[in-house]
């Protein structure tokens, strides 16, 4: 199996990581930031995946698991925020949330 | 019968806390039927244990119980121990009868106020207080029976706390009385320094050791005399610390008729008659009590002469009173001071009870020139009044306070103290004087006020009660002119040396007792004649006295109360004030002024960065968490 080397790997690990940042930075609408979030989080489990299969172990792997499940408890209590959000403000965009401050 | 004496002074501490705890749940019957009950079962077991105390006294006429060691410090071991002979005897009786009788009287009185049960709670608190006071056996105890006094004192006073006139009296009478407690402790300090415990009794008690360890007039013993000394000019408010005494009368009358005249202000007197060994050691300080007692019975009693409001006429009075008893500690006459403690705690009691009645009936008035002619109003009040104050004046033969003060006074002059005498005849006169001052100028003349309220029967028994005490006090005690019958001194010997208190004179003694009576009796009837030529007969010419240039200055002065108070406010309070304002920005405060006002600055930065929006804190996480990278990369 032709393999990819791990700098190509790692390297689109952190083009997807820079992506979701500024996915994250500038995106007012708090559905695109949890989006965001999740390319984040892909992109570090990438990392570990193609770290792990560099050295040849299974811990890259198990941590992109515990990684999903992070991310899945993670979702549920964004979209939880969200729809609390959108009930408070009627809107999605998370300036407007911007009263607890100091 | 001797064992039940813990109850005495445990039953109004248990009556407190129930009242306490569940005082507000009760209904005002419930409140005083606790807080009266404690207090009528302590005097009843008082009585018994005094009865049983007189018929058979214990081996060396003393009865200790121990109750349980309070701690224990190397070789500092108080206990709660009650010690019973027959001053504390004396003490604890006066203190249980006069105060249930005061007790009984406030149900009625109190029945209109707010706070009800608390006030009966502080009051027990009071009682059991001066029980701990009278009954200790160390003086650690009876310091902590002394502050218990003070502080109910303080609670009492500001009863009425809604107005901020009261916690005002209540906090100078706190502060005041501190400065010579303050004193008190410095004493007690130093003597465990040097003699190791502060029991009193026994072997090993202070009164002993100081005995056989200290000379006259050394000055360790003079020290420690003085510094006693303080703390009883303070709780008994004799000069220079008794300007509190007055003020204090802004709490309810049966308090002012409790602590502020028959128990607690006596206790200084007590503490120089419990520790009589150490005074004796040091002459020249039991000379300054003497002086001291004259000087404040003379000075005080022109005061009262002055006062328009009945309760402070009261107040001095019982300044210069408290007085004679000093004056007759100073003379080493223990027996005399005891003796004119236990009248005065029943006339006085009496008096502002009766003051009490007056003040409600006339819907809290207490300027007697707004008073007059309440005589046909108020018959028994003003009955009971009347033998008061004639109890107080020292009326001849009837009257309980004609005998102490008589006994006082011969024990004065047999001491050889001319000087003392006179000054205490004379104030004698001035007693008379403003006794049946109060008497004429509020009982009899035409009715100026409205009797709205007219005293039930818990007012009037107590009244009728001490009023009875008030004259047939007098009786256990004859001028030893008359014959053998000294039973009170007699008694009270056990506890005192037999030197001081007998002088068993030839025939000229006896002559000059009788002189010196026959002018007492001159004294007091002119007094009393006086009071009635002045303020019933001839009002005018005394208030052309008054108004006369030097009469008004002399009488602003002394209805100043000789403008101590004035004194005090600028040579102590003004300046603390103004040290204090000057200090309010000294050094040490700035440094930590500074350490608050840069934390302060930190504050207002960080709150800048609080802004609410999520995407700047996100650039605040990627921003740090770059920065973290790159010090592990690049280092």
């Amino acid at each position: 199996m032709a393999s990819v080397s791990m700098e190509h790997g790692l390297i689109l690990a952190g083009i997807l990581f820079a992506l979701g940042l500024i996915g994250v930075l500038v995106r007012r609408n708090i559905i695109f930031i949890l989006m965001s979030i999740e390319v984040m989080l892909n992109a570090s489990g990438l990392a570990f995946v193609v770290a792990g299969s560099k050295w040849g172990t299974a811990d890259g792997q198990v941590m992109f698991i515990f990684i999903l499940t992070m991310a899945a408890a993670e979702v549920a209590v964004g979209l939880a925020l969200v729809l609390q959000l959108y009930h408070r403000f009627k809107t999605l965009d998370v300036d407007a949330a911007s009263r607890m401050r100091g | 019968m001797l064992e039940l004496l813990w109850l005495i002074p445990i039953l109004p501490f248990i009556s407190f806390l129930v009242l306490v705890l569940i005082g507000s749940r009760l209904s005002r019957t419930g409140a005083a039927t606790i807080g009266v009950g404690a207090i009528g079962i302590s005097a009843l077991v008082s009585l018994l244990v005094g009865f049983s105390f007189m018929s058979s006294p214990p081996t060396g006429n003393a009865f200790s119980q121990t109750l349980w060691k309070w701690m224990e410090v190397g070789n500092f071991k108080p206990g709660i121990t009650f010690h019973l002979d027959a001053l504390s005897l004396l003490m604890t009786l006066v203190v249980t009868v006069v105060g249930f009788l005061i007790h009984l009287y406030s149900t009625e009185y109190m029945s209109d106020e707010d706070g009800y049960s608390r006030f009966f709670a502080y009051m027990n608190l009071f009682v059991g207080s001066m029980l701990t006071l009278v009954l200790a056996d160390n003086l650690i105890l009876l310091y902590l029976g002394w502050e218990g006094v003070g502080l109910c004192s303080y609670l009492l006073i500001g009863f009425w706390y809604k107005d901020p006139a009261n916690g005002l009296a209540a906090r100078k009478a706190f502060t005041i009385t501190r400065v010579g407690d303050t004193a008190m402790a410095i004493g007690l300090f130093l003597l465990f320094a040097h003699l190791g415990t502060l029991n009193l009794h026994g072997d090993g008690g202070i009164l002993a050791l100081a005995k056989s360890q200290w000379l006259e007039g050394s000055g360790i013993a003079v020290a420690a005399a003085v510094l006693l000394l303080g703390g009883a000019l303070g709780k008994s408010g004799q000069l220079p610390l008794q300007t509190w005494l007055p003020d204090a009368m802004a709490g309810p009358t049966p308090v002012s008729a409790l602590i502020h005249a028959a128990t607690m202000v006596t206790a200084g007197v007590y503490l120089i008659a419990r520790t009589y060994v150490l005074f004796e050691l040091a002459p020249s300080v039991q000379f300054a009590v003497a002086l001291i007692g004259t000087i404040t019975l003379f000075v005080a009693g022109c005061s009262a002469l002055t006062q328009r409001d009945m309760k402070r006429v009261l107040a001095y009075s019982t300044i210069s009173q408290i007085g004679y008893m000093f004056l007759a500690l100073g003379v080493g006459a223990w027996s005399a001071a005891m003796f004119h403690f236990m009248t005065h705690a029943f006339f006085k009691a009496l008096l502002f009870l009766g003051a009490g009645v007056v003040i409600l009936a006339l819907h809290h008035e207490q300027d007697i020139f707004k008073m007059g002619g309440l005589r046909r109003e108020l018959p028994v009040t003003s009955k009971t009044f009347v033998i008061g104050a004639a109890a107080l004046a020292g009326f001849p033969f009837i009257t309980a306070g004609f005998y102490s003060k008589d006994l006082i006074l011969w024990k004065v002059w047999s001491a050889h103290q001319p000087w003392l005498y006179l000054v205490g005849l004379g104030g004698a006169l001035l007693t008379a004087l403003y006794s049946f001052r109060l008497v004429f100028v509020a009982f009899f003349g035409e009715a100026k006020g409205h009797v709205v309220k007219k005293p039930g029967a818990f007012m009037k028994i107590p009244l009728t009660i001490l009023a009875a005490l008030a004259i047939i006090g007098g009786l256990i005690e004859l001028p030893h002119a008359w014959g053998n019958w000294q039973p009170f001194s007699n008694f009270l010997e056990s506890a005192f040396p037999l030197t001081a208190s007998v002088e068993h004179g030839g025939h000229s003694k006896a002559a000059a007792e009788l002189t010196l009576q026959g002018i007492a009796v001159v004294v007091s009837i002119v007094g009393i004649a006086l009071a009635y030529v002045f303020f019933l007969r001839n009002r005018t010419s005394v208030e052309g006295v008054a108004r006369s240039s030097v009469g008004s200055v002399v009488h602003r002065f002394w209805f100043a109360g000789w403008g101590f108070d004035w004194l005090y406010e600028v040579v102590f309070v003004q300046p603390v004030v103004w040290a204090a304002r000057i200090n309010k920005n000294d050094f040490i405060d700035f440094i930590y002024r500074l350490f608050a006002g840069i934390i302060q600055i930190f504050h207002f930065i960080l709150c800048l960065t609080q802004t609410g929006r999520v995407r700047w804190y996100a650039v605040g996480i990627a921003f740090g968490a770059i920065v973290i990278v790159a010090m592990v990369v690049f280092s």
